[in-house]
């Protein structure tokens, strides 16, 4: 009954000042609509470029670098141990970015529950030939079926299909930037030369596409069997595991103990990757800052209308308070009106910011460096609506709040006295 | 001896801006049910000031105020409010009308706020004061289309939606001509005569005053005389 009696006062000023509490719902609604859609479409961006980065990569990867050895013969013999050793110009010893006994730390990595899948790969330096120019590039040699399995390798694939490199012998896809320096189709054969000096001749079966331009000039893939001919390795030979795990929390935990079980270097994904890690953050965060400052734009709207509502309502006010309203009365009243701008208005504002996601998310958009990718992303979490609508309540209170406490203060003497 | 609606005990009221003032000087006064009372004195004297007091819309004076028997000190502001609401009828000079309700509404919110009645109920009792005062045909107007003397009239019908202990007025024919005034003494008359409604009216109206039971007349804050006339 109460409730019933104070929404009725409120509606009712708020229909007799129907023009500016609409404009103040309009604010909100604009603040609301903004802070979804700048969310949205950041977290949609903020999702496909570590897409870009996580699909692709490994959580965990296992390599051996090729880097001096700690202990020096000095260090070893017993009658230096109490001393400190000088030893200046350490050189590595010539030896392969190889890890030794792979085929046991694999066998181990697939029993092990907490991965999900690992995917060997090998690096090869190799220089590509255009008649009698060569440039330098890389060649990667992949298990092209765990590769498409972990890292989405086919939807890289932008020409060809890449269960050729599989299944066709001495076959190369190429980078696209590689395919266009060289002027190779596909089903051409082109040459490399190795680290070695061997000239060897590959076909070319596809081209890739991975959407880091500089990456695609210079590399391509090769199966891993192809890459190991290539060097002149043994069948056992391989430079990198590749694992992913089933938590990716516990990415940087288990690269310490891989490293120190395997007797390799171990990188996860996250050291790896800070950098993205940043960015995300760092764009999550000025899309807040300037969703929030719209809201609070929008919240000193609701203010001044409030406090210009009193001040014209000032004489409904005293009679209200002489006709036996408590403060406590009139300040609900006004709290109610901020409440129902600021829930309409925050509302609308889901619903618009709802449809500008959605309009966002049909723009088409387009580049080279992004196959995979035809329009825009949008990211629809719903958190992001929850904390909209939470956020709109919580500033229209605020803002309703301090007018209303001094409606409720106003005595109804003074101003039936300035009558 | 018939029972007491209101008693003031030695009320001294002060202000202070810009300098200490005595406005009121050690008033005291009682007011019985269905007496019709008027005070007069000079602009000035300090008549609105009592009436805000006695009827507990100003907390800050000296001295002692029963309402029904109650005293009024120490009360909180919501307790007060339900004093005012429940037992207090209040008429201004200036009709004080809300412009967004219906005639009918701004009758009733006293009542609905009071909460003692359903709306339904509230409504017929609104209607029963606005046909009291021959207004009924204008209820489902709004304020800003009805005469002076019907705006005023709308005022006492919402004095009297909760049939109050006591209906106070600051002047509530000061803005009127000799006719409507006489509507209003007419009907005040009427309710005193009637329904045994206590009364006390603010005027600065001789030919008023003189036709109701009692007179106070008060001089610089003080009360001088009390003319009982019947
Ligand atoms: N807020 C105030 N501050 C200081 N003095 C005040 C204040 N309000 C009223 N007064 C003084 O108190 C005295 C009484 O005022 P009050 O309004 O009660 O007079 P009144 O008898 O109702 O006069 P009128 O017949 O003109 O309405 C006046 O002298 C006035 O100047
Ligand atoms: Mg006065």
């Amino acid at each position: 009954m109460k409730i019933k009696l104070i929404a009725t006062v409120s509606f009712s000023l708020m229909l007799a000042r129907l023009k500016q509490t609409t404009i103040a719902a309009v604010g909100v609604t604009f603040g609301i609509t903004m802070f979804i859609t700048l969310l949205s479409f950041m977290g949609g961006l903020n999702d496909l470029l570590d897409g870009l980065i996580t699909k692709r990569s490994p959580h965990v990867r296992l390599y051996n670098e090729v880097q001096p050895s700690e202990m020096q013969p000095v260090d070893i013999l017993p009658q230096y141990a109490g001393y400190h050793n000088f030893v200046s110009s350490v050189k590595p010893k010539n030896e392969l970015p190889e890890i030794y006994n792979s085929r046991e730390i694999m066998n181990t990595l697939e029993r092990d529950p907490r991965v999900s899948g690992i995917s060997p790969k090998i690096t090869a330096q190799v220089f590509y030939n255009i008649g009698s120019i060569d440039f330098a590039g890389s060649i990667n040699g992949i298990d092209v079926d765990a590769e498409a399995r972990l890292f989405s390798f086919s939807d890289y694939v932008t020409t060809g299909n890449y269960i050729d490199l599989k299944n066709t012998p001495n076959s190369i896809i190429l980078g696209k930037g590689v395919a266009d320096k060289m002027l190779a189709d596909i089903g051409d054969l082109i040459q490399v030369t190795t680290s070695k000096g061997e000239r060897v001749q590959l076909k070319v079966v596809g081209y890739f596409q991975s959407g880091l331009l500089d990456l695609d000039k210079v590399q391509s893939y090769a199966s891993i069997t192809t890459a190991q001919k290539l060097l002149g390795e043994s069948d056992s030979y391989i430079t990198d595991i590749q694992i992913k795990v089933n938590d990716l929390e516990m990415a940087p935990e288990l690269a310490k103990e891989y490293a120190s079980v395997f007797e390799t270097n171990a990188i996860d994904i996250q050291t790896a990757n800070a950098q993205f890690e940043t960015g995300s953050s760092v764009r999550t965060l000025i899309s807040y800052a300037v969703g929030i400052t719209l809201l609070i734009v929008a919240g000193f709207g609701i203010y001044n209308i409030l406090n210009m509502m009193i001040y014209e309502k000032m004489d409904s006010i005293a009679i209200l308070k002489a006709t036996g309203f408590s403060g406590s009365d009139v300040k609900n009243i006004f709290i109610l009106i901020a409440l129902t701008i600021g829930v309409l208005g925050g509302l609308l504002g889901l619903l618009f910011g709802f449809c500008f996601s959605m309009i966002i998310d049909q723009i088409p958009f387009v580049t080279a460096a992004l196959p995979t990718i035809k329009t825009y992303a949008i990211n629809y979490n719903p958190k992001f609506y929850i904390i909209a609508i939470i956020f709109s309540v919580v500033t229209t209170y605020l803002a309703g709040y301090f007018p209303a406490k001094k409606a409720s203060k106003l005595d109804p003497v003074i101003i039936i006295r300035g009558k | 001896m018939s029972e007491l609606v209101l008693e003031a005990r030695n009320v001294n009221k002060y202000f202070h801006d810009p300098v200490t003032n005595q406005v009121l000087k050690d008033v005291n006064l009682t007011i019985e049910k269905g007496v019709f009372a008027t005070v007069m004195g000079k602009s000035g004297c300090g008549k609105s000031t009592l009436l805000y007091i006695l009827s507990t819309m100003d907390t800050e004076y000296e001295g002692e105020l029963f309402i029904d028997g109650v005293n009024m000190r120490n009360r909180t502001e919501k307790e007060l409010a339900q004093v005012r609401n429940e037992k207090i009828g209040f008429v201004f000079q200036f009709h004080y009308l809300l412009n967004e309700f219906s005639v009918i509404r701004i009758v009733m919110l006293p009542g609905l706020k009071l909460a003692k009645y359903s709306e339904k109920e509230v409504e017929n009792k609104a209607y029963e004061k606005l046909k009291l005062l021959g207004i009924e045909s204008e209820a489902m107007k709004k304020p800003n289309q009805l005469s002076g003397g019907q705006k005023q009239r709308v005022a006492i019908a919402r004095a009297l939606i909760n049939d109050p202990l006591i209906i106070m007025g600051d002047e509530p024919t000061g803005n009127l001509d000799k006719k409507n005034s006489e509507v209003v003494y007419e009907i005040f008359n009427e309710l005193a005569e009637s329904y045994n409604q206590s009364l006390l009216i603010v005027t600065h109206d001789p030919e008023f005053a003189n036709r109701t039971h009692r007179i106070i007349e008060m001089v610089d804050g003080a009360i001088t005389n009390i003319v009982k006339m019947k």
